[in-house]
């Protein structure tokens, strides 16, 4: 028998067919399928009882209440907590997705020590007996050479027991230079303390507004407390309460409002000056208030009345007139309308006259510290320290002028002044600084003017960061001293801005710290006690965590019971005094005239070579205050916003097409400040003339997900800052566009 | 008919019967591979680490299966109890039973948990929820998992070599073919019951997330 050609196609029809019929193929086929959903390299959670830790969320200003649900040791899911009074339950996304910055590769596993060039990422670990002795031999230097004010510290809040103990640890050292990190706390803390009198936060009775009027404020964009302001928008909704967003650009918040009325940017001062105006000139202001509770009105009427022109104001600032007179009209008939500013997530302070005109809308209501308005709550006042004692080398660095200039006579009016560091690093005649504590903030990626900020960095010889992730500053500093992440520890977080009831949450930890970390301020209380004398002394504590427990005194039983410590008395916690000179709110006294003269500064770079206006705008997607994105927002990026590493620039078409360019072109950006390569969006949304980035992206940290993706859009800003304040007020940069 | 045409017609029937044999020779051989080697070949057999008597467990309870396998407060399935729950009857040995003896020795003293097979494993994408089906549609326990609970023994477990789950997904018969209503934990299963008692299948992201 030989196998032909023939008898060999048979056998193969036969397999073929005897295959067919056998369950060989299909459950082969099956078993592949549910191979595929089984890799040993797919990660699953842990199978198991979940417990729930209540905990507060510090990844922003919001302070959340978090509950961390848990499988054995292992953290599964975050989400707000039920009943919370800030958040009831709900998360933003980056508090979701906290634990991929817990379990991720960016994590600060021990301490570290550069071994390479700064931003080199070379890093030898190093002991922390070792780290802390060689930041105290550099301390105990400048103390010895008579310099302790050549020691700064920048945070991102000055608020809660850790900021303050860096403060304190500062101050007995013996240098004023502790710096908080520029956002609108700075603003709305100086336009009550001027119309108001301070010192006091600002809180806003959203719940019991009929009517908000937001100055480009970015309501579910992250302004203030995000998830907060994410609820309350829903409450509006629900309630009909209207909602006007004042604008440039057609952002989230201004899609989800009642109405948008598109300005020019930088004009928002003048807007709120014409509504103003229509108001009083149609007294539509509560008069009681004005006439028993205020001073200085008939002056500042006066001027209002004879300075600002309707036409002129609508020319400027590209709203129409009925339109200002609708608003106007709106704002006044409302019982308890609520005006508030501080562009997007409010990280930059601003205008102070767009702060004041803002406010002095809700004065005209009479609508200041009372139910359903704006008022200025008093810090809640628990953390009573004993005074530090100062010895001779602190006395006399304090009595140096900070190295910032704010609480000067040069700016008399700010308490911080972040942003005119790198300025002043960089004309300085000889050293200023000679060490920097970074915490819980990113300043190298931040600040608007990347440029100018890298060059000051090389000023400064020793940067200590305690950031628990590898973020830019931690990237270009000279030691970190990695303090654990936020679910690892225990730490009061206080009332989130524009919160108005004073509270305390209690952060706590739901794991044991994965890594070799140690809280920042058990750090500096090993620091401290290091030193002799009043240094030590001020720093008397066992631990950090003693240290809070003795001052939260018989709050912590019920912030360990409850999560956090409320006061929900108005009556008590809401100033009802004003404090000012006159004991009345103020319209016009010494300090508002002087701000009534402040111009805003021109725009660096002529209107020839840069015809385009750029602004920057903040998204819940992207996280830009002190971290950076995790995977999982990264991945929520509309491609409208970053198409895999190019980040789009919006453009209305109008614009586009003068420029001749079209949507997914390639362009160059160029500034006076910086340029970079970035994608076209053609956008109806944003006005002609105008063009737009996203905040929080072009990172040179963050791994695989987040490194290299997009532009930073502070490397195309440059730094405004304020005549009157001193504060940053960076809305707009000069640009142009060119084909690559 | 000439002689020639008489051979090629010989020739030709010939190599038909031949070429019909190979085919049959291939159809059986693959029948035989498809139907007996596959399945031979497809399963490794595994012991558990211990042989564990159902019956008399649940002879000893009060609450069925779920003195064992019970419900979290919070709705969850415990499934497999933990090392912690053995150990509040066999923190010593309580019988004379040897392999009661080695689970004491090797597991419970040196407080190692028993790393048991789960012949129920299903891949980790699909979900299912034991609260619903057990308490708010009051199946038995048997439906899906068979009368386990009157067992004496462990049953061999015959791990598939593809998937590294249990053959009790599939089922005894390759062809896929059900005797019992525990025979398979397949999808299909779900579905013609789901389809029966609710009147749908369900949507694919019931299960699948
Ligand atoms: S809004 Fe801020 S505090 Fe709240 S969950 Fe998100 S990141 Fe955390």
């Amino acid at each position: 028998m030989k196998m032909d050609r023939r008898a060999f196609l048979s056998l193969g029809v036969g397999v073929a067919a005897g295959t067919t019929l056998s369950p060989l193929p299909w459950k082969l086929m099956d078993d592949i399928s549910i191979w595929t959903q089984n890799w040993s390299w797919t990660p699953v959670p842990d199978d198991g009882e979940c417990t729930y830790i209540n905990s507060v969320c510090r990844l922003c200003s919001g302070a959340c209440g978090i509950t961390v649900r848990k499988i054995g040791n292992r953290v599964v899911k975050i989400e707000g907590q039920n009943g919370h009074p800030i958040n009831d339950g709900g998360i933003c996304l980056l508090g979701l997705s906290s634990p991929q910055i817990l379990y991720g590769q960016e994590r600060v596993q021990r301490p570290l020590k550069r071994d390479g060039k700064r931003g080199e990422g070379k890093w030898i670990p190093i002991s922390w007996e070792n780290a802390i002795q060689e930041v105290f031999s550099k301390l105990q230097q400048l103390r010895s050479q008579d310099m302790p004010n050549r020691l700064a510290c920048i945070t991102g809040t000055d608020q809660g027991t850790v900021p303050r103990l860096f403060e304190r640890f500062l101050t007995v050292f013996g240098s004023p230079n502790y710096i908080r990190m520029p956002s609108i706390v700075d603003s709305y803390e100086l336009t009550l303390n001027l119309m108001q009198g301070g010192p006091s936060s600002v809180g806003f009775d959203f719940e019991s507004a009929d009517y908000i009027l937001s100055f480009g404020s970015g309501i579910i964009d992250g302004w203030t407390s995000p998830v907060r302001m994410f609820k309350l928008n829903s409450q509006w909704k629900d309630k009909n309460i209207k909602c006007v967003q004042i604008e440039s650009r057609l952002s989230n918040s201004a899609a989800k409002a009642s109405q948008w009325i598109p300005i020019q940017p930088g004009t928002e001062a003048e807007l709120a000056m014409g509504i103003a105006h229509v108001m009083v000139k149609e007294n539509w202001y509560h008069p009681d208030f004005v006439q028993n509770q205020s001073n200085g009105f008939a002056e500042w009427r006066t001027k209002l009345m004879a300075n600002v022109n309707l036409e002129h104001i609508a020319t400027i600032t590209g709203v129409h007139q009925d339109v200002i007179i609708q608003v106007a009209k709106e704002f006044a008939n409302a019982s308890t309308p609520i005006a508030i500013c501080g562009q997007g997530r409010g990280l930059i302070p601003g205008n102070m006259r767009e702060f004041v005109a803002v406010h002095t809308l809700n004065a005209l209501k009479g609508n200041i510290n009372q139910k359903g308005g704006v008022g200025a709550l008093a810090e809640l006042d628990y953390i009573d320290w004993p005074e530090v004692m100062m010895d001779a080398i602190a006395t006399k660095g304090m009595a140096i002028e900070r190295i910032d200039h704010a609480n000067t006579d040069h700016y008399p009016y700010a308490r911080y002044l972040m942003s005119r560091l790198p300025k002043v690093l960089l004309n300085q005649k000889e050293p200023m600084l000679e060490m920097l504590f970074v915490l819980r903030s990113n300043p190298y990626y931040s600040l608007p003017g990347t440029a100018i900020i890298k060059e000051a960095w090389e000023k400064i010889p020793f940067i200590v960061s305690f950031s628990s992730v590898m973020d830019e500053t931690a990237l270009y500093s000279d030691l970190i001293l990695p303090e654990p992440f936020y679910l690892e520890t225990y730490e009061d977080i206080p009332t989130p801005t524009g919160y108005l009831y004073p509270m305390i949450g209690l952060m706590r930890p739901v794991i044991q710290p994965l890594y070799d970390t140690k809280p920042a301020a058990d750090v500096l209380i090993q620091l401290a006690q290091k030193f002799e004398g009043t240094v030590a002394k001020a720093f008397s504590w066992s631990n950090y965590q003693t240290c809070l427990e003795k001052t939260l005194k018989d709050k912590w039983d019920t912030m360990i019971k409850k999560g956090y410590f409320l006061d929900t008395s108005l009556s008590q916690v809401w100033k009802k005094e004003f404090t000012t000179l006159s004991g009345k709110f103020e319209f016009k006294n010494m300090e508002l005239k002087e701000l009534e003269k402040e111009t805003t500064p021109e725009l660096e770079g002529s209107k020839e070579q840069y015809p385009l206006l750029l602004i920057p705008y903040d998204s819940l997607r992207i996280a830009s205050t002190s971290v950076a994105n995790p995977p999982f927002v990264t991945k929520t990026i509309e491609d409208n916003v970053l198409k895999q590493n190019d980040v789009l620039l919006e453009i209305n078409p109008i614009t586009a097409k003068s420029l001749g360019v079209k949507e997914h072109d390639l362009v160059e950006i160029t500034t006076p400040h910086g340029r970079a390569i970035v994608r076209i969006h053609l956008f109806e949304g944003i006005m002609p003339g105008l063009i737009a980035m996203a905040r929080g992206l072009g990172h040179e940290t963050g791994g695989d997900y987040l490194y290299g993706k997009g532009v930073n859009v502070n490397s195309l800003l440059g730094s405004i800052e304020s005549p009157f304040s001193g504060f940053e007020m960076a809305y707009a940069t000069r640009a142009n566009l060119r084909h690559v | 008919m000439t002689k020639g045409e008489s051979a090629s017609t010989n020739s030709s029937r010939g190599s038909g019967s031949i070429i019909f044999l190979f085919f049959i020779i291939g159809l059986i051989g693959s029948l035989v591979v498809g139907w007996i080697i596959f399945p031979m070949l497809l399963y490794s057999e595994k012991k558990q680490p211990i042989d564990y008597n159902h019956a008399i467990h649940l002879d000893a309870v009060d609450n069925g299966c779920e003195s064992c396998h019970f419900f979290r407060e919070d709705g969850t399935f415990s499934g497999i109890p933990k090392l912690s729950q053995c150990v509040d009857c066999h923190g010593e040995v309580q019988g004379s039973n040897p392999e009661e003896k080695r689970f004491v020795e090797e597991y419970v003293q040196k407080e190692t948990e028993v790393p048991w097979l789960a012949y129920s494993r299903q891949p980790d994408c699909v979900f299912f929820s034991h609260v619903v089906h057990v308490k708010t549609a009051e199946m038995k326990c048997e439906v899906c998992h068979g009368p386990i609970g009157s067992s004496e023994h462990s049953k061999e477990y015959e791990q598939n070599r593809i998937t590294g789950l249990s053959r009790a997904i599939w089922g005894p018969s390759i062809a896929g073919f059900r005797k019992n209503s525990w025979d398979s934990m397949k999808m299909d299963v779900c579905g013609q019951c789901h389809e029966k008692e609710t009147g749908s299948k369900g949507p694919c992201f019931q299960c699948h997330k």
